[in-house]
Parts: C-alpha cells; sequence; structure tokens
C-alpha cells in the first residue's frame, strides 16, 4: 500500500486511537503512518454485530415463549458460546445445556444462579428478568 | 510508582510488545517492529476445519501467539521469564515484585473486558499484549502497543482481563526479557535468517491442505462454494469474519505482509543481499490483492455483489495471493546467504 492510500474513514477505534501502519513512500522504502479506519473493516464490524443483535432479540423471543431459559438470551447478549460460558461458571458443558431448559432453569439453587449472574456481569434478579439496565 | 518507560506504538501488539520491552528493559534500539516480526516468523496462514470461531470460520493470518516474542529472545541470546498463575492474589503480587525492581512487564490478556477498547472490538480473543509500567493509586499504568497513548486499568479491571477465560485463557500471564550481555550485529544476522528460513518452512513446507500457501489455496476453494452451501446472508457473514481476522485490531492479513514487506528491507542493512530488496516488492503486492479481496468481500457482505462470479472473483484473488507468496517465499528459499 502507497503512503497516499492510508485509509482515513471513521471507525470504532479511530473514535479512541489512530493505527499504526506499514506503507510504501514515493521512493518505495517502507515507513510507517497511522490511519483512522478502513471502511471495509468497519463494515466487517458493523454485520457482525447486526447478527449478534439478530440472534440476541430472536434468544429473548424464545425465552418469552417458554422454548428456552434466560441463559439463552444473556450467551448471546455476552456473545458467549458453551465452552466460554462452561470455563467462567466452572459448570460442565453438558450441564449448561441442561440449565438452558426453561424448567430446569426454574428449579437451579441461588448459588448456581449467582454463579451465571456473576459471569454474565448480571444480578440473580436481572438474569431471571432479562431486564437489563447497561448504560 | 512508575516505572521509566517509554511508549512506542506499533501495528501488532505481539510486536510491539516485543520491541518495547527490549527497548526499555535491556535497551535494545536497532529491533524495530518488522525485524522482530521477521525474526520471529509471524507471517503465517492457517484455515482450521470443523474448528468454528464465534459461529464462523477459524483462520489466523500469523504465527501462534507468544512465539515472535520467544523467538526474537532466543535469537538474540535474550533470557526470558514467563510465569502463569492459578490465584489472581500471587499474579497481582509478582507484577508488583517486577514493578517494584523497577521493570515493566508484559501481560497477556482478554479482550473482552478491556474497558479502554471500543465495544464493538469487544470479543471473547485472550491472546491481545500489554506492558504495565507503574500503579498509581488504584490504577495501574498500562501501555497498549496498538494505541496512540499510555492508557490506565483499575486493579479489578487488571485482574479481569489477565483472568480471562476461554480459548487461550491468559492465566494471569506476565512475561518479560532479562538483563543480558552486549547484542551484537551478527546475533542479528543470524536470527534474521534463521527467521527467514522458518517462515519458508512455515508457509511452503508444512505438509497438508490447510496451512500456509496450501492453507490460503484451501479457503479459496471454500470461499467459491459458500454462497452455494450457506446462502447469500451466511456466506457474507462469513466473510466478514475473514477480513475481521484479516484485518483484527492493530493490524491483519494485509498488515502482517506489508510488515514483511518492511523487515526484508530492514533486514538488507544487516544482510546486503540485494534479492530481499526485490522479494519485498512482492509481499507488497500480496498485501494489495489481501487489500483488494477485503474490499471484493464487503462488497458481498454489504449485499452489492451478489453473483457467483463475485464469489469466484474473491476466490480467485486468494488464489492470486497464494501463487504470488509461494513465489516469494521460493525465492527467499534459493537465497545464498553470504558466510
Amino acid at each position: 500500500m502507497k503512503k497516499s492510500d492510508i485509509p482515513q474513514d471513521p471507525s470504532a477505534l479511530g473514535r479512541i486511537t489512530k493505527e499504526l501502519q506499514y506503507v510504501v513512500d514515493e521512493q518505495g522504502n517502507y515507513v510507517t503512518d497511522l490511519s483512522n479506519g478502513w471502511e471495509v473493516k468497519a463494515s466487517a464490524l458493523d454485520i457482525t454485530w447486526q447478527d449478534i443483535d439478530n440472534q440476541t432479540k430472536e434468544a429473548k423471543e424464545k425465552v418469552l415463549r417458554n422454548e428456552a431459559s434466560p441463559l439463552l438470551y444473556f450467551m448471546q447478549l455476552r456473545i458467549m458460546d458453551l465452552p466460554t460460558l462452561a470455563a467462567y461458571t466452572g459448570f460442565w458443558k453438558w450441564k449448561i445445556k441442561r440449565h438452558l431448559r426453561p424448567d430446569v432453569f426454574r428449579k437451579l439453587s441461588e448459588k448456581k444462579l449467582a454463579k451465571y449472574a456473576e459471569a454474565f456481569d448480571v444480578s440473580v434478579d436481572e438474569l431471571k428478568t432479562m431486564n437489563v439496565h447497561e448504560g | 510508582m512508575k516505572v521509566e518507560f517509554e511508549h512506542l506504538q506499533a501495528a501488532h501488539c505481539e510486536n510491539g510488545v516485543t520491541v518495547s520491552m527490549l527497548r526499555n528493559i535491556i535497551g535494545e534500539t536497532r529491533i524495530t517492529e518488522p525485524l522482530a516480526f521477521g525474526i520471529g516468523s509471524g507471517l503465517f496462514f492457517v484455515y482450521i476445519p470443523f474448528l468454528k470461531v464465534s459461529g464462523g470460520p477459524a483462520i489466523a493470518y500469523r504465527t501462534q501467539p507468544g512465539l515472535i516474542f520467544k523467538r526474537t529472545c532466543k535469537a538474540l541470546g535474550i533470557p526470558v521469564v514467563r510465569k502463569k498463575f492459578s490465584s489472581p492474589k500471587e499474579a497481582e503480587k509478582a507484577l508488583m515484585e517486577s514493578l517494584n525492581a523497577g521493570r515493566p512487564v508484559g501481560c497477556q490478556v482478554g479482550v473482552y473486558h478491556l474497558t479502554y477498547f471500543p465495544k464493538e472490538y469487544r470479543f471473547h480473543f485472550n491472546a491481545h499484549n500489554i506492558i504495565v509500567f507503574g500503579k498509581e493509586d488504584d490504577n495501574y499504568l498500562i501501555s497498549d502497543p496498538i494505541m496512540e497513548d499510555v492508557t490506565s486499568l483499575s486493579s479489578y479491571e487488571l485482574e479481569r482481563v489477565r483472568f480471562a477465560k476461554g480459548a487461550l485463557a491468559p492465566k494471569g500471564q506476565l512475561y518479560y526479557p532479562q538483563h543480558t550481555g552486549i547484542i551484537t550485529d551478527e546475533q542479528i544476522r543470524k536470527g534474521i535468517i534463521t527467521g527467514i528460513k522458518r517462515n519458508v518452512r512455515d508457509m511452503i513446507h508444512i505438509p497438508g491442505p490447510i496451512a500456509g500457501v496450501a492453507g490460503i489455496r484451501f479457503t479459496a476453494k471454500k470461499v467459491k462454494k459458500w454462497r452455494d452451501k450457506l446462502g447469500l446472508r451466511k456466506a457474507g457473514l462469513y466473510l466478514a469474519q475473514l477480513v475481521r481476522m484479516q484485518e483484527e485490531i492493530g493490524t491483519g492479513g494485509g498488515g502482517f505482509r506489508f510488515i514483511y514487506g518492511a523487515f526484508l528491507q530492514q533486514a538488507h542493512a544487516f544482510v546486503p543481499v540485494d534479492e530481499l530488496l526485490d522479494i519485498s516488492k512482492s509481499f507488497t503486492k500480496a498485501g494489495d490483492r489481501w487489500r483488494d479481496a477485503a474490499v471484493q468481500a464487503a462488497g458481498i457482505y454489504k449485499g452489492r455483489l451478489t453473483t457467483q462470479a463475485d464469489f469466484d472473483q474473491m476466490g480467485d484473488y486468494m488464489l492470486e495471493i497464494a501463487d504470488i507468496e509461494k513465489e516469494a517465499f521460493k525465492s527467499l528459499e534459493k537465497i545464498k546467504w553470504p558466510k
């Protein structure tokens, strides 16, 4: 990439820092310069988050229809897959799968609920109701 | 309390931490980011079939986390200290001991809870690298190589990112190079040559279809099939992931090719073999093509390009890249190194 071609598009990262890039100057020598962001990369992030948001909404509806426990919603909200959630809570993956069932979830002890709440960074009450207030 | 420290910005976190610690702890100023990347044989490509990352393809454009630092230090004869912890308390104690000894420390951290990053970048990625260089009240002073300026994290925030869980969990990992004798130009020369030879091996001699140049070809062929196999929407998300991994925070696939191009130019100052300058141009071309491929991918995931011909074009870009990189590494392999 030539120095003159370095993109300066608006991006989420650009709000807090410019990124260093290696580019070629007019003499063909490598130099470094700063980029504010690149639209191609910003849009890759955008559509990824749109997809996550859609899946989170779908998960919430599923929980409201009593087809899954609130864990499904929070796993989407916190983009945690089974292995990640298992690592944060210390529960086996097959146990978490069971806890994803609404009937099993309703019978969970306060202690287990507290572990999930901590992993998702919410209170136990928020975990049960899915009413999360975040800035 | 603050250790004497000069912040350096880099294109990639591990390169940056390596260069910055060599400079700040050992006073070694000849090793630049491209030299660390090249001596550490950082350029790579791998597509891991059957493994999914955030529901999409698992692709890496660089070598395994930790190796660039390890190999660069080894080449220069610098002993490395690296510790993992099971208890956050012990992890903080070891960190403070190093700071109290006047020495900044490299830490592997997870990005998900890294509060100074924008939310859009915070996935469960656990192999980010930062340097801690002091503590004021409850705040640790942080040098994150991809940032223009230094920043800080509260002790709670730092503990959280050092003990992020899941794949590549850092386990409080800290590391630093130890003081050592004089590093000679000869060591750097040897490090460069060894680094290039190892990168030739990784890119064109690993058996099987998924790693190195073969991996790029393998992925290119997969990409061409994504439209039929996954449908437009999901294929778009897969391509977005390919680009996100390529242009991840700091830098990515395209960026790594440019860093390698810069490495070969800088290597020439230590090992005056003129082929290096020519081959550097091939890596510039490969990096440019990776960017063209990303633009093509963006056309698809933004819904502007929708036909099979568009997916074929995307795959063809990658096949062309595979050819360019294969030629470049073959040329590097043929170099007769001076004794």
